[in-house]
């Protein structure tokens, strides 16, 4: 899977999850105090993001994804080729 | 001590007849049915197959889509009606108001039940960490009244009553009574439902409950009629705005209604039918006149509990011979249930509605499929056309599961 195609797929569904627009979804972007997101918010984010890439985000791995670009790197890494 | 005295001065609808309280309202008077096949899920292995569907149904009109995937459908409807109801008494700005005496008291009888059955779907697929963080918070009873005082700053009492199909009637009745014994100033209360879903259909069809008219749905909720053979189930929300009268006075509301008289009681029967002597329904009627303390022949039209079955339309029936007595004979009683079906803990919130708008606009709603009237149920029940007549005063009926009765009164102003 190539790293745009990820990237692509993780901002649309951020941007679905947490109500905001697409173009607001930067790399850098944090999840909390960029996009808005409370405590729920992550953990359902997250749950999209299992869904999506047909992988399971462990918490302790989930905990360390803050950012647009962490969940970028997380799912290169570990996501079904 | 005199009472404090109570004002309607909100209305917000979300039904099988309309999604406006003005569209629901010419929708009843024209005596239009809401009744249709069932579209919510595939009914054809089920005993009845008709519900009333709310149609058309925006929410992104009211919240945005992301607040709105946090909520199942009832608290969508419950949020859509109040949010209606606020905006026509002009309380959506809390800032000219004291918040901490504004409330909220919005129940449902069974709660997020598409959403239970859904995520239980989801669990035995996936394991528990299909469930999603929001699964409690988008089910339960009370996140109506929670979401609308996050929304708005309402700091008064919030809670949600949860009584069956007496839920609305008694959210509306208890909230008069915090505004007269002095709790709050307003109340946004009423009550909002959603099942139309395979467990719900199929409970109260084993339950012998629904009707089973497949073939004609707009003809099969038919209250008093002798072809009746059951309710029809509905979904929706009827929400109101309660103010202290002076209150609302004085910033120049706009008033349907008093809200003169609140009953309770319970037939101490049986868990799903009525007392049939009436005698608990009865008694009900009684406390909620003495609340309002208003003599029997003062009031002019019942908006019935009236649901189409066999049993409950007789008893019903009797009891308003024991509560008014030789009365009974003068006073116009219709069922809206026969255009809207039954919406269970939403039932007394839209036929709250339709009674203050019957005081209101001096028109008492039509019974419509009443062709054939059962020799048992002999009261005016303004059959199939809407009736322009005198209403100083309506009083509206619910019975629940449980055997709980609730009765509201409504006075002209």
């Amino acid at each position: 899977m190539e790293i745009t195609e990820i990237e692509q797929r993780i901002k649309k569904i951020v941007a679905e999850q947490l109500g905001v627009n697409e173009s607001d979804v930067k790399n850098e972007s944090s999840f909390v105090s960029d996009l808005g997101a409370d405590s729920l918010d992550t953990v359902e984010l997250v749950m999209a993001l299992e869904e999506e890439f047909e992988c399971e985000i462990p918490d302790e791995q989930a905990e360390k994804i803050n950012t647009v670009q962490e969940a970028i790197d997380f799912v290169a890494a570990n996501a079904a080729q | 001590m005199s009472k404090r005295k109570v004002a309607i001065t909100g209305l917000g609808i979300i039904s099988p007849v309309g999604n406006t309280v003005s569209e629901a309202w010419e929708n009843v008077i024209a005596g239009k049915s809401g009744i249709t096949r069932i579209t919510r899920f595939d009914a054809s292995d089920f005993s009845s197959k008709i519900a009333g569907e709310v149609n058309g149904f925006d929410i992104t009109e009211y919240l945005s889509a992301k607040e709105a995937r946090r909520m199942d459908i009832f608290i969508q409807y419950g949020m859509a009606a109040a949010i209606q109801a606020i905006r026509d008494a002009g309380i959506s700005d809390v800032s000219g108001f004291n918040a901490d005496r504004i409330g909220v008291n919005i129940g449902s009888g069974i709660g997020g039940l598409p959403m239970i059955e859904n995520t239980d779907a989801a669990y035995h697929a996936g394991g528990p960490r299909k469930i999603s963080p929001f699964f409690i918070p988008s089910t339960i009873i009370n996140m109506v009244a929670g979401n609308l005082s996050i929304m708005f700053g309402y700091k008064g009492p919030n809670l949600a009553i949860v009584t069956a199909c007496t839920t609305a009637t008694h959210c509306i009745g208890s909230s008069a009574r915090m505004i007269e014994y002095g709790d709050a100033d307003i109340m946004v209360c009423g009550g909002t439902e959603s099942c139309v879903t395979p467990l719900a259909v199929g409970g109260f069809a084993s339950a012998r409950a629904l009707s089973s008219n497949n073939d004609d749905p707009a003809a099969a909720s038919r209250p008093w009629d002798l072809k009746r053979d059951g309710f029809v189930l509905g979904e929706g929300a009827g929400i109101l705005v309660l103010e202290e009268m002076e209150h609302a006075r004085k910033r120049g509301a706009k008033i349907y209604a008093e809200l003169a008289g609140f009953g309770m009681s319970a037939d101490a029967h049986h868990m799903t039918a009525p007392c049939e002597d009436g005698e608990g329904a009865a008694r009900c009627m009684t406390n909620a006149l003495s609340d309002a303390q208003m003599h029997a022949d003062e009031l002019h039209y019942i908006n019935a509990h009236g649901t189409s079955t066999p049993l409950g339309d007789i008893a019903e029936t009797i009891a308003v011979k024991r509560c008014f007595g030789e009365h009974a004979k003068d006073l116009a009683v219709s069922s809206t249930k026969s255009m809207t079906g039954h919406l269970l803990g939403a039932a007394g919130g839209v036929e709250a509605i339709f009674s203050a708008l019957a005081v209101y606009h001096q028109i008492a709603p039509p019974t419509i499929n009443l062709d054939d009237p059962d020799p048992a149920c002999d009261l005016d029940y303004v059959p199939n056309n809407a009736r322009e007549m005198k209403i100083d005063a309506a009083l509206s009926n619910s019975f629940g599961f449980g055997g709980t009765n609730g009765t509201l009164v409504f006075r002209k102003i």
